[in-house]
This record gives C-alpha cells, sequence and structure tokens, in this order.
C-alpha cells in the first residue's frame, strides 16, 4: 500500500513540476526523441527486404536488392547486417555494423569473391551508401545521444499532427549542420526529414509513407524516399517482408560468420 | 585438364556426398536453391616481342563460374557448389577445370563444420597476401595470386563473442597451375605440371592441418594461426626429360608454417600488418609486409573517396628468397566513385630496394547495367636486371580487359 502512494505521490509531483518550471524547446525535443526511441523498443530482432532504386537527373535507374538483418542491443547501438542480392555482380556481399551512438562505429565488408571479410573504416559517415542519395549516417541506428535537439512547433502532416524537432548532429564527420524532422504526435512515426548541408542549405528531403503496424504494436513505412534538391537524384526504398523477433541470434551479427551469412 | 584429373579421387568424393546431402535436403524441406554466377570474355595484349620462342602476343579467352546454393534449416545447413572452367586461345595450359566450391554446412549452436572443397581467406594486407596458406593459388588466371582453387577440407570453427578459433584437416593437395610454352608470365624453362615431386612418401594424399585464431580489441584486428603440411609454393627444379629437353618439376617440401595478421584502424588510418614464419628442411625462413591506407572521404562533390596506400614487404632469405618480395616497397592509391556503377580505379607500384626494378599495376572496374561489369587492369615491368626473379616476365607488359555478365 505503501509502495502505491508512494508512486501516486511521485507521479502528482512530477506532473506540478513539469508544468511550474516550463519546458525549454532544448528540453522538449529531447523529451520527443526519448519518447519515440522508448516507442520503438522491445522489437528483438528484426529482418525485411528492401529494394532500393536509385535515379538520376536524367531518369536512368538502377536497382538495389538488399536483405536487412537488425538486432536491438541494449544499452548499445543495434547490429545491423545487409546483404546484397542484386545488382547480380555483389551477390552475397555484405555490410556488418555494430553502432555506438558517438564512439565510432565498428564495420566489415565481405568479399565474396575472395571469400575475405575486412574490417572497414566506419569513418566515412557522410559518404554516399552504395551510390545512393542516402548516406551511411542516415541509415544507421539512430540512438537519441547521436543529436542534440530543439522543439519548433507544432504542425499537422497530411492526415496527423506533428511535432517539429530540430536536431543537430553530435556524432564527429557528419554531412550536415542540422536536420528537421516532422513526428508524428500519436505513434512518434517519422513523417518527414530535411537535411541542411555543412553551408547550412537544404540539400536532400526524406518522406517515408505508407506506415503499416507489425505485430500490433511497431510501426514501418513501406517507402522512403530521398530527393537530393541540389543534384536531382532521388532514391526510393520500397520494404517488404518486415519480421520481428525472428530466430536470429547473437551469433548471426558475428563478423567471423560472415562467410556463412547469406 | 591436368589439375582435374589428377584429383579425381576427391571429384568422386565430393558429387557422391552432395548427391547424398541433396537427396537429404530435397525430403527435409522446402527452400528452392539458387543459380548465380558469371560468364566473361577476356582478351589480354602483351606489346612487346616476346622473351621466349613460342610465347605468343595475346590471348582471347572464355570464363564461367556458375554457383548453385541451396540452405535449409534458417540457413543452419546449407550446400553450395562452384565449378569454374577457363577456355583460353592460345596457351592449353590456362584451359583449365575447377571446383571452386562444393561443400556443406552444418551449424549447431556456436559450432560451424564444412565439409568439402572450400575456399578460405586469411590475412588483411593488400599488395601481398603472406598468412592466406590453405588455397592452392591458380596462378595462370592472374599474377596477383588472388585466384585460388578449390581446396578439400573439413573445417570447424568455435564462435564466440570474442572471435573465433577455426580448425582445419585437408585431405589432398592441389597443384600450382603455371602457364605452358605458348603462355606469357611464365619462367624461361616451362614448368611440366604433369610432373611432381613431394618430400612426403603420402605425396598428394598428404593430410595437412591448420589452426587459426581470430579475436578483437576494439580498433584491433588480431589473427595468429599454424600450417602444417606440403607448402603451397613450390621449389621449380630444373630436370631433364625422356626427349633430352631440359624442364621444371615442381618440389613440394613439408613446411611448418605459424602466421601473424594485425590491423588497426585509428582516425583515417587503417595499420596492417602480416607476418609469416617457416620453418623446414634445410632453412627457416621469416618474411612480412605492412604499412597503412590513409582515406581522404568525400574528396569529390559527388563523394569519392581516395585511399593512399603504402606497404613494405621483407623477407630475410634476401635475395636468395625465391619470390620477388624481399625487400620491396609497394605505393599505391585507391579512388572510389561511389558512384551507381560502382566505379573504381586502383593504380600502385613496386620498387625493389635490391634490385632497383619497377613494375606498375592499374586496375579499373565498372559496372554497366545491373548485369554486365567491365574490368581492365595494366601492367608494367621496368629495369629488370638479369639476376631479378622477376627477369622472365620482364617484357610482358600487359592489357587486359573482362567484360561479363553476371546473372
Amino acid at each position: 500500500m505503501k509502495k502505491i502512494w508512494f508512486l501516486t505521490w511521485l507521479l502528482v509531483s512530477t506532473c506540478i513540476f513539469s508544468i511550474s518550471w516550463a519546458e525549454t524547446p532544448e528540453e522538449k525535443g529531447l523529451a520527443i526523441a526519448v519518447a519515440a526511441d522508448k516507442r520503438d523498443t522491445g522489437f528483438v530482432t528484426q529482418t525485411a527486404d528492401l529494394v532500393m532504386t536509385l535515379r538520376n537527373r536524367q531518369g536512368q535507374e538502377s536497382t538495389r536488392y538488399i536483405r536487412t538483418r537488425t538486432l536491438e542491443v541494449e544499452g548499445d547501438g543495434d547490429k545491423a547486417l545487409s546483404i546484397f542480392d542484386r545488382p547480380a555482380d555483389i551477390k552475397h556481399t555484405a555490410v556488418l555494423t555494430f553502432s555506438h551512438g558517438l564512439e565510432p562505429d565498428d564495420q566489415w565488408l565481405y568479399l565474396p569473391a575472395l571469400k575475405r571479410v575486412k574490417r572497414i573504416n566506419s569513418r566515412n559517415k557522410s559518404g554516399p551508401f552504395v551510390g545512393s542519395e542516402f548516406a551511411f549516417e542516415d541509415l544507421g541506428s539512430q540512438e537519441v545521444e547521436k543529436y542534440s535537439y530543439k522543439y519548433l512547433r507544432d504542425e499537422s502532416c497530411d492526415e496527423w499532427q506533428c511535432f517539429v524537432v530540430e536536431r543537430f548532429p553530435e556524432y564527429e564527420y557528419s554531412g550536415y549542420t542540422r536536420q528537421l524532422a516532422w513526428i508524428d504526435q500519436a505513434e512518434y512515426r517519422i513523417v518527414k526529414v530535411e537535411f541542411y548541408d555543412r553551408k547550412n542549405s537544404l540539400l536532400k528531403t526524406l518522406t517515408y509513407s505508407g506506415y503499416q503496424e507489425y505485430i500490433d504494436y511497431f510501426w514501418r513505412p513501406d517507402e522512403m524516399f530521398m530527393e537530393n534538391h541540389q543534384t536531382g537524384k532521388t532514391t526510393t526504398l520500397k520494404w517488404a517482408n518486415y519480421k520481428f523477433k525472428t530466430k536470429l541470434k547473437e551469433r548471426d551479427f558475428n563478423s567471423n560468420a560472415l562467410p556463412r551469412l547469406r | 585438364m591436368s589439375t582435374l584429373s589428377k584429383n579425381y579421387s576427391y571429384v568422386f568424393l565430393v558429387i557422391g556426398f552432395l548427391l547424398q546431402t541433396l537427396l537429404h535436403a530435397v525430403h527435409a524441406d522446402n527452400t528452392s536453391g539458387v543459380w548465380s554466377g558469371y560468364i566473361s570474355g577476356q582478351g589480354r595484349a602483351f606489346w612487346q616481342s616476346p622473351q621466349f620462342s613460342d610465347q605468343r602476343d595475346g590471348d582471347l579467352s572464355l570464363a564461367f563460374e556458375p554457383e548453385y546454393y541451396k540452405q535449409w534449416n534458417d540457413g543452419l545447413r546449407a550446400i553450395t557448389f562452384s565449378p569454374f572452367v577457363r577456355l583460353d586461345s592460345t596457351d592449353p595450359e590456362r584451359s583449365h577445370v575447377d571446383i571452386r566450391e562444393a561443400h556443406y554446412l552444418h551449424v549447431v549452436g556456436d559450432w560451424e563444420w564444412r565439409v568439402g572443397v572450400a575456399k578460405v581467406f586469411w590475412g588483411v594486407t593488400e599488395s601481398q597476401h603472406l598468412v592466406d596458406i590453405i588455397n592452392q593459388t591458380d596462378l595462370v588466371e592472374n599474377l596477383d595470386t588472388e585466384d585460388k582453387l578449390g581446396q578439400p577440407m573439413i573445417e570447424t570453427t568455435w564462435l564466440k563473442d570474442w572471435g573465433a578459433l577455426q580448425f582445419y584437416i585437408l585431405p589432398g593437395f592441389r597443384e600450382r597451375t603455371f602457364p605452358g610454352r605458348k603462355g606469357r608470365l611464365r619462367t624461361g624453362i616451362v614448368v611440366d605440371t604433369d610432373e611432381e615431386e613431394f618430400e612426403s612418401g603420402a605425396e598428394e594424399r598428404h593430410v595437412d592441418w591448420a589452426l587459426r585464431l581470430k579475436t578483437q580489441f576494439g580498433p584491433v584486428d588480431l589473427g595468429i594461426s599454424h600450417f602444417n603440411g606440403t607448402s603451397r609454393a613450390p621449389e621449380l627444379r630444373p630436370t631433364l626429360n625422356s626427349a633430352g629437353g631440359v624442364e621444371l618439376i615442381p618440389y613440394y617440401g613439408l613446411i611448418d608454417q605459424t602466421g601473424l595478421d594485425l590491423q588497426a584502424i585509428i582516425g583515417n588510418w587503417t595499420w596492417k600488418l602480416e607476418s609469416i614464419l617457416q620453418t623446414k628442411k634445410g632453412r627457416d625462413f621469416t618474411a612480412a609486409v605492412g604499412g597503412f591506407e590513409y582515406t581522404f572521404y568525400g574528396v569529390s562533390e559527388s563523394g569519392a573517396d581516395l585511399g593512399v596506400l603504402s606497404e613494405y614487404h621483407f623477407d630475410d632469405r634476401k635475395q636468395d628468397a625465391p619470390v620477388g618480395f624481399q625487400d620491396d616497397i609497394f605505393l599505391g592509391m585507391r579512388y572510389v566513385l561511389n558512384d551507381a556503377q560502382d566505379t573504381e580505379i586502383l593504380a600502385g607500384g613496386f620498387y625493389d630496394f635490391d634490385y632497383s626494378s619497377k613494375s606498375v599495376r592499374v586496375e579499373l572496374q565498372r559496372r554497366f547495367s545491373d548485369s554486365w561489369k567491365l574490368e581492365s587492369e595494366l601492367q608494367m615491368f621496368s629495369d629488370v636486371a638479369g639476376d631479378d626473379p622477376l627477369r622472365t616476365i620482364r617484357r610482358d607488359d600487359y592489357f587486359q580487359f573482362d567484360l561479363a555478365y553476371y546473372f
């Protein structure tokens, strides 16, 4: 009984505390990021198939088929494995990444022709991922501590009501000064992100669409569309076959197992 | 075709084994197998007149390497089958067939087994692969020794958070391929690949073994390995043949080789070291290769990367070393465009401090559409002295292109 009283007191006092001490935009921005991160915790493992279509200004297309596997790691960044099925000349090539928040990530590349597992430098955050408009940093695991935040305003975004939050990369070697993210207030789904380059001019816009709810909890988009405003190039990611809480184990993300993981 | 015929017994063993696993697989599960691979047309042009009579100025060839892969039980069981064939217009020794891979994978908990013919790569450096010893070099494919013949093996891997411990039993020896009379990039006297001598009484049936430990400490990767068995690199011994001519006969000695490979990623730098200690009858030796790769990221608007590499090669046999890498420096650069076609240019040169010889190599690769890929390379030698191990290939500068269709 005592415990319940204590909890109620804690809850009430926290409410009063937060009302009486008005949140700064930075605190509110961080609170939204923390809530969004918490909302997406607990998938344990996730697998999904990805079709990535690169399109240049002339409309020429190039397509990659990638299978992705993610392992949630408590107290650290996720472990992620991407296996390429097409283009056929890079079939079975794999990229394994252990994200570490502000610390440099660990990253390995598996080259199937030589059967070689090569540990690679992960310092290249702003470089394009396989020639696409997505940089490595856009696709990496998004830990809360990777950015500092500033809440800007509420705004309607299509059928939803969104928070508009400005975030500033805290990790080294980012290609951006800041990003603007539209996050839906009900389920913390990201609707849109604008990326501003090192000169602080608008570089890219990423739009998420076709959100679906999986295992009655996790929201995932069917499509992500990245447009580079400076080059006119675009990259579309089409996601399918999302699976959560799969049989994957820690050892399925071991760099020494890369030759057999396919 | 000689490489295949000598390994008849293994081929049959492997095929029988595969049929068995296939039958088992068909009963056990349902994930269908997948064929993939490539077919490529290659042309090589040697623009200097040959050093030895019978050698030609170029060749055209076709290569085909399909792969069948089938997995079941969530990938914990799998079979892989990958034959390779090259048909060459000038050198019959370069026309050859091999089974690159034909193995069964079985994973239980932290243990992985692979049984059959497989390929294994060890090491970290770029300009020479010293530690890598499991597979024999398919030398007729390319001078860079990166093409390997399939090796029969039982591989056991113990996979842990801290790394992996691997144990290999290697029954059956694969002889190195050498260019024939008409081929370029060869020894002055032709190597007779139909004959060979072994130190082991069991000859090519000697069972080799190897052990490898891989672990990492933060940004540092460490590999320690040991190999016991028949050396992959033969001594070439001049012998009189029945017709009264002189030939080189490969002699494969028994060796123990301990290897160390080390890599550390610090900022934009990647530091690399490989070292071996080899003991055999006659003389022991140590050799090492080490250096760095420094990468400038995003050097162009489109996000290209420029890597600068340098590696030093050492062999304590000095000028007695049968290899060209006894006191050499390698300088190179890697330009990766990070574009939709995965365009990459690799250029590098070796300078030999003992012989003052130089060699340069430029490689370019680019994909066209989603299925075609063009690879080309240029190799040149200069200032090769009469006592340099490279002397027999000093007039073999060449340009090569490969156009491959991948499926």
